[in-house]
């Protein structure tokens, strides 16, 4: 039974990767250089603690996506990456957002690829759930890519104000209907054009002979 | 330590990398539609953070909402091509769909 196993390596690796990410953030926050307020010194709050965890959950599923033998094991990393997602969009007061991505993501698309896992995977047949070439090229960009992101997201002065977190749903919803109404049908068009080439698409050709 | 900006940015930067390295490294197609969904929620948490710390207002949050319908909408006709793909195949490899008809 190595699935125990296989849990304590994936949690230790995704606390380890959020441990690199924080010890870079202390490092490398403008706040830090310019000798003034103290990142890592102010008190671990319970939300400090929440956001930690949601964040490592949320890297830890897509680690479980990206690196995964099982492609089963890779739905339900997703699954757990979407679920962290929701729970940053909590943090970052974007309440109808965040249950937008549960009911949207969670509810449908996961549901999605669960179905065509399960209708395409053959699961006697190991070695097409986790077929990949190129590791090593894929990860020297990945990582090229990370770091220059890295970079990016500590080096620049973001020019951050305050701002509070009021509720969304309704003034999204006037929004919705007033500012952006045009890309609101828009967008119902283009659902209802997906439903149909969907369908068209995966329907199975019936030949009258 | 209260999370700030940079800690959502590097949150959505592995998030997005973790997908490039999927959607680059996988042969399973429905394993690179995982990725790029990875990819679009790192994207997605961007723009809710940006808009949270930097510009205020519900642009960023309203343009994360079309990012959604769309990446759904992505997801649904992604899938159907690779069962359609399977039917043709037998196999979900994105190597051997290389023919135009069967």
């Amino acid at each position: 039974m190595r699935t125990p196993k296989k849990l304590l390596a994936w949690t230790v690796g995704s606390a380890a990767v959020i441990g690199v990410v924080g010890i870079l953030s202390a490092r490398l926050s403008p706040a830090m250089a310019a000798g003034g307020a103290r990142p890592l010194a102010g008190p671990f709050t319970i939300a400090d603690a929440i956001f930690w965890g949601v964040a490592a959950l949320t890297v830890g599923g897509a680690a479980a996506v990206a690196l995964s033998r099982n492609i089963v094991y890779s739905a339900l990393g997703l699954l757990a990456a979407l679920l962290g997602v929701a729970g940053l969009y909590v943090f970052l007061s974007a309440d109808f957002v965040a249950v937008a991505q549960v009911m949207i993501y969670i509810g449908g698309v996961l549901i999605l690829v669960l179905f065509a896992i399960m209708l395409t995977n053959r699961i006697g047949e190991v070695n097409i759930s986790n077929a990949s070439m190129g590791w090593a090229s894929g990860g020297l960009l990945s990582a090229v890519m990370l770091a220059l992101v890295l970079v990016v997201a500590f080096e620049v002065p973001w020019n951050v104000r305050p701002s509070g977190g009021n509720p969304t749903t309704a003034p999204i919803g006037h929004a919705l209907l007033q500012q952006w109404l045009l890309p609101f049908e828009l967008a119902s068009l283009i659902l209802l054009c997906t439903l149909i080439g969907a369908i068209i698409i995966a329907r199975k050709e019936i030949r009258a002979e | 330590m209260i999370p700030t900006l940079s800690h959502y940015l590097a949150v959505a930067a592995v998030l997005f990398t973790l997908g490039l390295f999927t959607v680059l490294t996988r042969r399973n197609a429905v394993a690179i539609l995982m990725g790029v969904e990875l990819m679009l929620n790192g994207a997605n948490l961007n723009l809710v953070a940006f808009n949270k710390f930097v510009v205020g207002g519900l642009t960023g949050q309203t343009f994360a909402l079309f990012v959604v319908v769309l990446a759904a909408a992505e997801a649904a006709v992604g899938l159907a091509i690779v069962l359609s793909i399977f039917h043709t195949f037998k196999t979900i490899d994105v190597r051997a769909a290389d023919l135009m008809r069967e």
